[in-house]
């Protein structure tokens, strides 16, 4: 048996689909974003927690010189500490026969799946390696996908300048290297990069590190200080050339984790708060209209005996039926957008089991929240109407009063007419619905911002990384730092039109008791193919004395121009030195100094040397060029410029296309949700007006002109606010992410503003015309014969 | 006065609605001429048709069957854009509830049609005439229902329409309020000459009309003229 009251409800909802559904995807797109950023945020910290556990992931890392394998034993009585791991890392390259420049990789030594303490690998194909067989290596899954490698399958490997055949053993993960990005890159690159493993004494005879290791992870035990551990293991590996050890945080593809992360957890807190607050606002609007048209009904149901709850709460129901579907749609959309958003990840962030997680917990308090906020939109919305008394109620209302507005004010009343009158008066009488309004298309405008600035700052970050830094064809590392004159041996290759050498020195940066990790550039003289650039590819000045600090470093060692910074050096004879901060750089990314390379040579004490070299190459010869770059024995890497931009583009753009479309709809919900209810509204309060103005004479045209008008006054209000609000919001994401890594440049284009302002106007002519085609149906009769 | 030509012909006109499943005859074949500057009064009981016709008229609703032809224009095949041309060219409307916009003051809500009409009135002279003068900057809600009327009255002729339509303009008011909105109707179909139909169920009001027309279940009943018009401030009822 259907209670009368439910059957009304349900009538009513009949009656405002149209204002019922938009509400309904403003909620949804609420919870959508909720479900899709918080699951996203838990799938991929979870797979991590779980992988990190099962794989005994450290928590301190350190890199040293060279150390005896003994030293171990002396690790593990550091308090703190439960156990303790070394390896031996070391450079190398894959020349492929079939790809033209050697490739990257890095090879560390591994013992039998049993030998494995901490970072164990994952084996994902194959088997482990033979105790005993030095030729076989483990590779890195994302290398052997991008190559199509498989267990079985012969590489060539040049391992301190010498080239040897090693054969694949097996295929693995390891959570060292989930996000396999070096040192210097700014995305994985997943077919440029390979990391191997191989057996201990294979590697320990090529590099002659017998009985020694140079990389050291450490598991602590539970509730250890992370920073007491590191300061003992900087002690202890000093001698032994350590360069500072740190923690889990600073471990560079945990780091981008960790900043993926931290954007997802911000996206999802501020993206659903500010979809439930336009539903809320939403179902104010909406169901303060309905309370007052059904004033009569009201007083009648008091009047047959029914409480102020139970009417109340009928209202309430309504808004229930919303959530419902809203929610239902939400959690639906949520789960499809999550799935496509960690497949995304996936492309970056290499976990053996990461899936879309479907996070109940929170999608359930997204309900609740969403329910908490419309509830509050419809209780300020009925309370006034249902708390009246039954005979007051059923008297009209007191009709509404207008004042005299700005536009009299000013005396603009000759100049513009009734008709505008009627909107801006119409306007003025409801000031807070007009400015919470036109917040909250601005609000979908910011949004639409962001996700043009998606791409213009990606875009920024191309010009000045790849076209402006980076102006070489080809950068070829080195080995070790050599002479500057070996340069000349590559400038006389034929076809390399000019060279250029880089001398990069890694350092510990120190002052008072902060310090962080980087490296001193040294730039030759008159060089042009790197200049110092900011992050909007500025030139900045070199001076030719003292080092130039990122200022994001000059920030966190509380240095400023003039004064002196500690650097350890961290490589070759080793020492630390002071060096005076002669300027800072707001450059892209990393935390480096800046420095002339006279004034480098200087400062280290040697004649000037480079460890990359910077190519200008003729086209034509690029084949020779490479063929004789795999040949030479003190070359680790060779990077091209162009296949760089190209991975970096195509891997971005996927992304970008997907956040945008995503960010594009939900905003554009906002919008019509807005609009649509807003010009509903408006169309019931005023459909008695506008049946009159017919009735005198005035055109479809010029009714819809008033109507609209009002809309329009709204979004014309909400654009100006919307391009401040958009690059606040910016502002906000951009410092969202991690300083130290990425500087992301804030670079709105005008033609970001323009697609974000288009999108907002394009939605709100939409709805205005879905409300428009009930202006040309007008009962024109009807409303003459009744009294408001 | 019958020597003058019939500005508006209405000819055979009936109206059928469709109520759920019940088709409601209002009008069942009704002739009727109003003829340049002569005030007609119909009479009738609620649901007689009188206000279908007078919609009918106004070019507010067209008829299911018969002719209206305006001047030389036929209003029966007119589009709708025609019809909204109609209106705002010629005719000028009354209504019982004066549908005024609240949102706009007296004066505003008269200058909405001057806006729209050729050769109007001042909204000032509109409202002088119908002794609202001193009023003109008032909103509907600051305005007594008699007052609010005389508004309506002021924006219906204030375009200098060559009809004017009140529909029962003294039903939302008292006896008192009521004649002087009469009176104002009376002004001005004698003093612009304006061809005035006002429609009412309130008998003693014929006694104004040049000419009274009886409707009764959708048909004319009886058609009177008057000797003599009574003044509006004579009526009693």
């Amino acid at each position: 048996m259907v209670r009368p009251l439910d059957r009304k409800l349900f009538r009513d909802l009949w009656r405002l689909k149209g204002q019922m559904a938009t509400i309904a995807l403003v909620v949804a797109a609420g919870i959508a974003a909720f479900v899709t950023l918080r699951g996203t945020h838990t799938s991929i910290q979870d797979a991590r927690s779980a992988y990190y556990e099962r794989q005994r992931f450290a928590d301190v890392f350190a890199r040293l010189e060279r150390a005896p394998r003994s030293l171990l034993s002396r690790v593990e009585q550091v308090p703190g500490v439960s156990r303790a791991d070394g390896r031996v890392l070391e450079p190398a390259m894959v020349p492929l026969p079939e790809v033209s420049e050697p490739l990257r990789a890095q090879v560390v030594s591994v013992g039998t799946e049993e030998l494995q303490v901490l970072n164990q690998l994952h084996l994902r194909d194959g088997r482990w390696l033979e105790p005993g067989r030095s030729d076989e290596v483990l590779l890195l899954e994302s290398f052997a996908v991008a190559r199509k490698i498989k267990p079985g399958d012969r590489l060539p490997l040049v391992l301190n300048g010498k080239k040897r055949d090693v054969r694949v053993a097996g295929v693995v993960m390891s959570p060292e290297y989930v996000f396999a990005i070096t040192a210097g890159d700014i995305s994985p690159d997943p077919d440029r990069f390979a990391v191997m493993w191989m057996a201990d004494e294979a590697i320990a005879a090529t590099f002659q590190m017998e009985g020694a290791f140079n990389v050291l992870s450490v598991r602590l035990q539970p509730g250890a200080s992370e920073r007491a551990v590191i300061d003992a293991l900087d002690r202890l590996l000093e001698p032994f050339g350590g360069t500072g050890a740190y923690g889990i945080g600073w471990q560079p593809s945990n780091r981008a984790i960790d900043g993926e992360l931290a954007q997802l957890r911000s996206f999802s807190t501020v993206l659903p708060v500010i979809f439930l607050m336009v539903a809320a606002l939403l179902v104010n609007v909406v169901l303060s209209r309905l309370v007052h048209l059904q004033r009569p009904e009201i007083a009648t149901l008091k009047a047959l005996g029914y409480s102020d709850f139970e009417v109340g709460f009928h209202f309430f129901e309504l808004v229930l039926v919303i959530l419902v579907l809203g929610a239902g749609v939400g959690v639906g959309v949520g789960g499809y957008f999550g799935n496509v958003m960690v497949d995304l990840y996936a492309v970056y962030f290499k976990f053996p089991n990461l899936s879309f997680r479907f996070d109940g917990a929170s999608a359930s308090a997204a309900v609740v929240i969403s329910v908490v906020a419309a509830l509050l939109g419809a209780f300020s919305a009925v309370q006034s109407v249902v708390s009246l008394p039954p005979a007051e109620a059923m008297r009209p209302p007191a009709p509404a009063r207008y004042r005299r507005s700005l536009v009299d004010l000013l005396g603009l009343a000759r100049v513009v007419g009734p008709s505008l009158h009627m909107i801006v008066r119409e306007l003025q009488r409801r000031p807070l619905r007009t400015v919470f309004s036109a917040l909250a298309i601005s609000v979908s405008i910011g949004l639409m911002v962001i996700g043009g600035w998606y791409y213009d700052g990606i875009r920024e970050l191309v010009h000045t990384q790849f076209h402006q830094a980076m102006r070489e064809d080809v950068a070829v590392a080195f080995i070790e730092a050599r002479p500057a004159r070996a340069l000349s041996d590559l400038a006389h290759t034929p076809g390399v039109l000019a060279a250029e050498g880089l001398r990069a020195v890694p350092v510990r940066f120190r002052s008072g008791h902060a310090h962080r990790d980087g490296a001193i550039f040294g730039y030759p003289e008159g060089g042009e193919l790197r200049q110092l650039r900011d992050r909007y590819a500025r030139l900045a000045p070199l001076p030719p004395d003292g080092v130039v600090l990122t200022d994001v470093l000059a920030e966190v060692l509380r240095v400023r121009p003039g004064d002196r910074v500690e650097v350890e050096i961290h490589e070759g004879q080793r020492g630390t030195k002071q060096l005076v901060v002669s300027g800072t750089v707001d450059d892209a990314m990393g935390l480096q100094g800046h420095m002339t390379a006279d004034a480098l040579a200087r400062f280290m004490g040697e004649t000037p040397k480079v460890n990359l070299a910077l190519l200008r190459i003729d086209p034509t010869s690029s084949e020779t060029i490479d063929a004789r770059l795999k040949d030479l024995p003190y070359v680790a890497s060779v990077t091209r410029r162009a296949d760089l931009l190209a991975r970096f583009e195509s891997q971005s753009a996927s992304m970008i296309t997907t956040m945008s479309a995503i960010i594009l709809l939900f905003a554009a919900t906002i919008t019509v949700g807005v609009v649509y209810n807003n010009a509903r509204v408006a169309l019931s309060i005023r459909a008695r007006d506008l049946a009159s103005l017919r009735v005198l004479g005035f055109t479809r045209g010029e009714i819809s002109a008033i109507l609209l008008g009002e809309m329009g006054l709204q979004v014309l209000l909400s654009l100006p606010l919307g391009l401040v609000f958009g690059r606040w919001l910016v502002v906000g994401i951009a410092s969202t992410v991690d300083p130290e890594q990425w500087r992301m440049p804030v670079v709105i284009t005008d033609r970001s503003y323009a697609i974000a302002l288009s999108v907002a106007l394009i939605a709100a002519v939409l709805s205005a015309l879905l409300v428009r085609r009930r202006l040309d149906k007008l009962d024109l009769i009807g409303v003459l014969k009744t009294r408001e | 006065m019958s020597v003058d030509p019939a500005v508006l012909e209405g000819r055979a006109l009936t109206k059928v609605y469709r109520m759920g499943d019940v088709d409601v005859h209002a009008l069942r074949g009704v002739d009727l001429n109003l003829h340049a500057g002569e005030l007609v009064v119909l009479l009738g009981a609620s649901g007689s048709g009188k206000s279908t016709l007078l919609n009918i008229l106004g070019g507010l609703d067209v008829p299911s069957g018969g002719t209206v032809v305006y001047r030389d224009h036929d209003l029966t095949a007119a589009t709708e854009r025609e019809l909204t041309r109609y209106r705002r060219e010629h005719v000028g409307f009354v209504f019982q509830f004066y549908n005024l916009i609240p949102s706009l003051t007296a004066r505003e809500n008269v200058a909405l049609v001057t806006e729209i009409a050729d050769d109007p009135l001042s909204p000032e002279d509109a409202l002088g005439l119908v002794g609202l003068g001193e009023r003109m900057d008032h909103f509907p809600a600051q305005l007594s229902g008699g007052e609010q009327q005389r508004v309506a009255i002021a924006r219906a002729v204030a375009k200098r329409p060559d009809l004017l339509l009140c529909d029962e303009p003294t039903g939302a008011l008292d006896y008192q309020t009521g004649i002087v909105v009469l009176e104002v109707i009376e002004a001005v179909n004698r003093e612009l000459g304006t061809t005035t139909a006002v429609i009412t169920h309130n008998a003693p009001v014929a006694a104004m009309a040049d000419r009274v027309i009886t409707l009764h279940d959708g048909r004319v009943m009886g058609e009177a003229r008057n000797e003599r018009r009574m003044a509006a401030k004579e009526l009693r009822w």
